[in-house]
């Protein structure tokens, strides 16, 4: 395979095709919706960041005095969670990372529908201003998972960000469905389903659930949406309703929704970890079915959010015995990568440590997840501190340290520039330490009784609570550096080469930044993407 | 040292069941140490080994099937253990002894009331003898509740329009800290109670109104969440009773009250609906042909929704007595008809 040069900026590219905020607003050029959406999605880690840095600051109870009262604390960790999931997590990678690559990394012009896939875009910031809109109004306090019947009786304008997460649902099942057609319809010549890079894997597995998924959550928003404004009796036991079938339907979808948010993560990975160990990925398919194990197998666990609901001990025994299942697969990726790194020649630029940093929170995220998918162990820990961390372990460990692997990966693709490897380093280590330092003692909060969503607490959780709220300042010192030195990189950055980091993808053999129909001509695929032989060991890099 | 530092990461074990989860609980700690310094160790063990090094050449590799194949055995055979050994422990906690006390348990925002056999009502604290199997029998006034005992590590949500259950067997005196652990509202965090384990002669005193003292928080001495000495004794009174008569004898006012004894008799004679002699835990026929076992939340829902189903062999002419009995009525009445043996 050969390397096109290094690029310079004085040719046509997708920044400078077209100029004029309208040329963005109105453009189908899906390398610029990926932005759009990666800098929307940034807006709102920014904002729901905020409202994480004031619940841990609550907790940390200065002189036994509250920062702020219980309501507003409810609506905290409310809009923490709401914004958070459906609003960063779930669109992150596959909207922003997704858009940006995947057509590229195919070998098309474009998705199959560049139509819709901007008005997915439009829906998506429909859905986030409904849902942001009740802030001004009197918020939302049921938690992002608004159980029944408190999401019935209270008094907080729950119905808009309902609306908000039932609009972005629509934007989900759109860019999934486009992602779908476009993986069959527009590969490149020579491009098999055997040579296709194992981000596409994972993002077309990510795209099954959320077309197949994303509706059954659409009718269950739809369905309290209706019992609270026509008093229809479904999920309100004072109106015959049953508050459990709720959690049933919210799961049916928010437990594939999990896995809509941490296989995209693990697709970044399987890319990083074999060009920056220069070796071919470990198992190839063993990755790419695992991703459609774990598809699979996520539409069949949801019952095991409901152990103590009241659920029959014949449905916990079944859920519980999937869900270990979901453990198989997950342990196949995982072994994988670190067999990948095996007798290579291991480079630490930035994408990679957030790899190393993606695989120790991972492990701990997914073997917790063993924790709470034995039963009797999730009797205990069920709603306490111990999920809590566990799901940040996964997704903000897994998903964020993902989604900050790809960008750094792809950043000198989008810019055409560099940023600061050096600065890059320094914001990994505060963040990766500040995560653990954040969430590591909410293991032990949990396992000590401490429930989570509270606004106080015994005086015996001080100590710890004390510690992670530490720990979160330094998570925001790293993401706030690492805002500063992007953005550096992204201005004035020096120019990037097309393939700094040597890689043998198809984004890598055309230019950083990419013409506006990505390549000059189509490409034509040869051979397998992760093909390193022995020699290749050097790196252009900016190390 | 590492032992106490340990026991000092999980509750105080309050009962045999908390023993059996520990158990559990440390085997999975170590396992998962084991998995991580495996992993995580191996990773970093690579990275250090096979750094980028000038000439130094990789190894063209891109799978191993034997290799494969074995980290998809050993994991599932694990995961299987872990599987049966968890739903046994769990098994047990599903499993009230047959001479449970039962006590009802009634969670709205944001107080635990508890009602028991003798009529008795408290609030707040859950007066049980040690040593005593306890089967709480709950429901909810209004949203999602969960009672959740670290000491016992038990917890079971609290719904509304249905009894949801879970039993314990106290064996450390004192008072065991209860969590409301499901999302309810501006006071979730403070919607706590405590389960008052008493001594023989203690009991004895609270079922006679008489003073108990001074009750400890459980294992006070090696505090109970934190391992920091504590000697906080939290003045306990003993409630007053709601009432001299016992839960069954209120249920018989109710049943008398409401107008029940009106069309179902407690002698085994048939009036215009079935009778309620020997009724609980009996098995029964409905015209749409299905056989179900009278529990509580069968008997709860033919109160409300008698429409629901109907007894073979009689017609569906009862009104719904929705929203016309309160919950302690309802837990009395169910008292009751369980009595009528």
């Amino acid at each position: 395979m050969a390397y096109p040069s290094a690029a310079t900026h004085t040719g046509d590219n997708y920044l400078n095709h077209s100029k004029g905020l309208m040329s963005w607003l109105k453009t189908l050029d899906h390398k610029r919706i990926g932005l759009m959406y990666l800098f929307t999605v940034l807006a709102f880690f920014l904002i729901g960041g905020i409202f994480a840095l004031i619940i841990r600051l609550e907790l940390f109870k200065m002189g036994g005095s509250h920062l702020i009262d219980a309501n507003t604390y409810n609506k905290m960790f409310t809009y923490h969670g709401a914004i958070m999931v459906f609003l960063v997590i779930i669109p992150a990678i596959p909207g922003a990372l997704g858009n940006f690559i995947l057509p590229v990394l195919v070998g098309a012009k474009d998705v199959a529908f560049p139509r819709l896939n901007l008005a997915s875009y439009y829906i998506f910031v429909m859905g986030a201003i409904f849902a942001v809109a009740a802030l001004f109004l009197r918020g939302a306090d049921t938690g992002w998972t608004f159980y029944t019947p408190y999401s019935i009786r209270t008094n907080t304008t729950v119905i808009l960000v309902l609306t908000g997460a039932f609009i972005a649902g629509f934007s989900s099942i759109l860019t999934g469905l486009n992602f779908i057609v476009t993986v069959h319809k527009l590969r490149a010549p020579g491009l098999t389903w055997a040579r296709l890079p194992l981000f596409i894997w994972a993002i077309y597995a990510t795209s099954i659930i959320q077309v197949l998924a994303t509706p059954v959550l659409a009718i269950t928003l739809l369905l309290l949406i209706m019992e609270r404004v026509l008093g229809i009796g479904i999920f309100d036991p004072k109106l015959g309703g049953d508050p459990v079938l709720f959690q049933h339907f919210f799961w049916f979808y928010s437990h594939p929704a999990v896995y809509i948010m941490i296989l995209p993560a693990m697709g970044v990975i399987s890319e990083v970890i074999p060009v920056f160990s220069r070796k071919p990925i470990f198992g190839y398919k063993a990755i790419a079915y695992s991703s459609f194990g774990i598809a699979l197998i996520a539409f069949i666990v949801w019952g095991h959010h409901m152990f103590v609901s009241g659920q029959s001990e014949f449905a916990n025994f079944v859920f519980s015995l999937l869900t270990m299942f979901v453990a198989v697969p997950t342990g196949v990726k995982v072994f994988s990568w670190v067999g990948t790194m095996f007798k290579g020649s291991i480079h630490f630029n930035a994408p990679m440590l957030y790899a190393f940093g993606f695989l120790e929170l991972f492990m701990i995220g997914g073997l917790t997840g063993v924790f709470l998918a034995t039963l009797a162990i999730n009797v205990h820990m069920t709603d306490t501190y111990f999920v809590v961390a566990h799901f940040h372990y996964v997704m903000v460990g897994g998903t964020l340290m993902g989604l900050m692997a790809g960008i750094h990966y792809w950043f000198p693709k989008m810019f055409g520039r560099m940023y600061s490897e050096k600065a890059a380093q320094i914001a990994f280590w505060l963040i990766i330490i500040g995560f653990n330092v954040t969430f590591f003692p909410q293991f032990i909060l949990g396992a000590q009784g401490m429930p989570r969503r509270y606004w106080t607490y015994i005086p015996e959780f001080t100590t710890l609570n004390r510690i992670s709220t530490v720990g979160s300042w330094l998570i925001a010192a790293g993401f706030v550096y690492a805002a500063v030195y992007l953005y550096k990189g992204m201005k004035r950055g020096k120019l990037a080469p097309a393939n700094p980091w040597n890689g043998l993808t198809l984004e890598w053999q055309t230019p950083s930044p990419p013409p506006h129909e990505n390549f000059h001509e189509t490409p034509v695929v040869t051979s397998w993407p992760y093909d390193y032989l022995p020699e290749n060991t050097t790196m252009i890099g900016n190390s | 040292m590492f032992n106490e530092a340990f026991a000092s990461s999980i509750p105080l074990q309050g009962t045999e069941i908390a023993a059996r989860w520990d158990g559990l609980y440390s085997f999975l700690v170590w396992l998962s140490v084991f998995f991580f310094i495996l992993v995580v160790g191996g990773m970093l063990y690579f990275i250090v080994a096979y750094r980028h090094q000038p000439n130094k050449k990789t190894k063209y590799i891109t799978g191993n099937h034997l290799l494969e194949g074995i980290w998809i055995a050993i994991p599932t055979l694990l995961l299987l253990v872990i599987f049966g050994w968890g739903y046994s422990i769990y098994h047990s906690m599903t499993q009230p002894p047959a001479d449970a006390m039962e006590v009802r348990v009634i969670g709205k925002q944001w107080m635990w009331t508890f009602q028991y056999e003798d009529g008795r009502t408290s609030v707040g604290e859950l007066f049980v003898p040690v040593n005593q199997p306890v089967k709480l029998v709950m429901t909810s006034e209004d949203v999602l509740h969960s009672f959740f005992v670290p000491n016992f590590r038990v917890k079971q949500d609290v719904v509304p329009g249905m009894y949801t259950s879970v039993w314990f067997t106290a064996t450390v005196p004192g008072k065991h800290q209860v969590f409301c652990t499901e999302y309810c509202g501006t006071s979730h965090s403070e919607m706590l109670a405590q389960v008052v384990a008493l001594d023989e002669t203690q009991w004895k005193n609270w079922q006679r109104n008489k003073p108990i003292g001074d009750i400890p928080v459980a294992g006070s001495e090696v505090s109970v969440l934190s391992g920091e000495t504590s000697q906080s004794k939290v003045q306990t009174k003993a409630q007053a009773p709601a009432t001299e008569s016992s839960l069954v004898d209120q249920g018989k006012l109710v049943y008398q009250n409401k107008g029940c004894m009106a069309c179902h008799s407690t002698d085994g004679s048939r009036k215009v609906g079935p009778t309620l002699a020997k009724l609980y835990g009996s098995k029964v026929e409905l015209v749409d042909g299905r056989t179900v076992t009278a529990d509580e939340n069968f008997i709860r829902k033919h109160i409300e929704e008698p429409n629901s189903a109907t007894v073979k062999g009689y017609s569906p002419v009862m009104p719904t007595f929705k929203g016309l009995i309160s919950e302690t009525e309802m837990n009395a009445l169910i008292a009751f008809i369980k009595s009528l043996k």
